[in-house]
């Protein structure tokens, strides 16, 4: 999704179904802020996914029962 | 009493506590000059949202009482500080910078760390103003005004923590507790030109505070002097079975150690990302404490870029998480700029966080062996000084980019895997900037005793501001 999203104009579309999805309003005018973070963090995960990783890398957080 | 002590104005808090327990003055004259002091200057300043100013008379008359009766008085006896307002303060709602939050009851108890100060003779007086619900590096907020600058009003304290920054800075109060989840203690000690702890993830319990991200939620003090953040520290080590990532270490003062100097230290600069969109004023911070030590090698932190992006994405969705019930109900109540940030970050699919979150482990790996070859390493703690409240963007690498989600370039790779980082304040002017030492996890001791001797050295300090 992050690399595909450069070349996507549907930003628009997906902030307005995800809003619905999860059961938030957006007002029209916060939907450029929330676009603009929307495509800052879509970029840094594009930053990540160029990193490969092994399947068996373990996430940070530990869970002790 | 003598002059000075009438106005225990730019005192350290262990000389506070030294003339309180020598007889030289008294914790009701101390906070009585503290609270007029606040009163004063404040209005400008804008660093307390509230002033518990009956509390601490009371509990100044108790010391001077248990003082006289000779009983031992702690050693932060009398020492006035604030905590950021999103410590619990008993009486209050923690509001934790936001509008919304005032419609919580007040907290029954106060945060496990005002107690531990209390319970060290220091006497709380006040909560200070915060970024929205420390989604902030800059210090303002939308709902109680911005924090302002003591060494220039017209400029940002940065934040979130940015009343700590401002009330210690400006001589209210020598101590001042904050939290730090991407950076948040370390770039007001920058713009402020203070001392600042955010020790390795775990040290300090959370237990009493309203949290953000609980992957990187760190708590710490500012202060002038680096006596003043070890026995702070000090005084708040334990550990503490409410608050689930507080490790079981014993207490490990640092403070008898400050003294023993930094011989045999191996001491490396950050190289390649954190060298790269240095402002002058940073570079110049960076040069000054390195040619201070001594230090020569240049260390690599390895993909430092990609470890703020995990950094930047963790944070987004686990606050978007935290605030999805509020979002829903009272979005219309948030400060503007984290509302959007908020909402975006409900829409970042959890395929991305879990890389994030397995390229945290990997990172966690590589950086540590850094320390196999190093004791401690050196980083600017902001790319520039204080911006102007109000800037929205900055020059970095040549390249315009917003202020807000960047101020952190340099900090968030650090806290993002718990290292602990002593920020120490480089008084250039006409405004300060910091650089962090980071040392290895539960190595707080190797950060104090290098920031302790550039202190002796005269190679760092917090700069008096002309307020």
């Amino acid at each position: 999704m992050p690399a595909a999203a450069d070349k996507c104009d549907c930003f628009t579309t997906y902030i307005e179904s995800s809003a619905a999805l999860l059961d938030l309003v957006i007002r029209p005018e916060w939907m450029q802020g929330v676009q603009t973070n929307l495509e800052i963090s879509l970029r840094f995960a594009c930053l990540l996914e160029q990193f490969p990783l092994p399947d068996e890398t373990e996430p940070a957080p530990v869970y002790e029962a | 009493m003598n002059a000075i002590l009438a106005d225990p104005t730019w005192l350290s808090a262990n000389e506070i506590a030294a003339s309180i327990a020598g007889g030289a003055t008294t914790a009701s004259a101390v906070i009585d000059a503290t609270l007029k002091r606040i009163e004063k200057l404040d209005p400008a300043l804008n660093a307390f949202t509230d002033v518990v100013a009956t509390r601490a008379r009371d509990r100044a008359r108790a010391l001077d009482a248990q003082l006289t009766g000779g009983s031992s008085p702690g050693p932060l006896a009398g020492v006035p500080f604030a905590v950021k307002n999103l410590f619990d303060i008993a009486g209050l709602p923690t509001r934790a910078g936001s509008k919304i939050n005032r419609d919580r009851p007040a907290a029954t108890r106060d945060a496990i760390l005002i107690e531990r100060l209390e319970a060290a003779g220091a006497i709380l007086v006040g909560g200070l103003n915060m970024g929205e619900y420390a989604y902030d590096f800059t210090g303002e907020n939308d709902h109680d005004g911005n924090a302002a600058n003591p060494h220039d009003l017209s400029r940002m304290t940065g934040g979130s923590s940015g009343g700590s920054g401002g009330a210690v800075a400006a001589g209210l109060v020598p101590i001042a507790l904050g939290s730090d989840t991407n950076g948040s203690i370390r770039v007001p000690a920058s713009f402020c030109g203070l001392f600042g702890l955010k020790p390795t993830y775990g040290r300090l319990s959370r237990s009493g505070t309203f949290p953000f991200v609980a992957n990187f939620d760190h708590l710490g003090p500012l202060a002038r002097t680096t006596l003043d953040l070890a026995a702070s520290y000090d005084a708040m080590q334990g550990p503490d079975p409410t608050d689930h990532a507080c490790a079981q270490r014993p207490v490990e003062p640092v403070t008898p150690l400050l003294e023993r100097g930094i011989s045999g230290l191996r001491i490396g600069v950050a190289g390649g990302y954190f060298q790269n969109g240095l402002g002058p004023e940073a570079r110049m911070a960076v040069d000054h404490v390195t040619s201070a030590l001594g230090a020569t090698r240049t260390v690599d932190v390895p993909e430092a870029a990609r470890a703020r992006a995990a950094a930047f994405l963790i944070t987004t969705t686990e606050a978007a998480s935290l605030h999805l019930d509020r979002l829903r109900t009272r979005a219309a109540d948030f400060d503007p700029a984290v509302r959007d940030r908020l909402l975006a970050g409900t829409m970042i699919p959890a395929s991305i966080t879990g890389r994030a979150q397995k390229f945290r482990r990997w990172y966690r790996g590589e950086v540590l062996q850094l320390f196999d070859s190093v004791d401690a390493i050196l980083a600017s703690a902001t790319p520039i000084t204080a911006p102007l409240i109000g800037q929205q963007t900055f020059l970095h690498d040549g390249k315009e980019i917003p202020l807000r989600a960047n101020i952190g370039i340099y900090t968030q790779p650090i806290s993002f895997i718990g290292l602990p980082v002593v920020a120490v304040p480089v008084p250039l002017q006409p405004l300060p900037i910091a650089v962090q030492i980071i040392t290895a996890p539960w190595r707080e001791d190797v950060g104090l005793a290098i920031a302790h001797a550039l202190e002796r050295a005269g190679a760092a300090g917090a700069p008096r501001p002309k307020i």
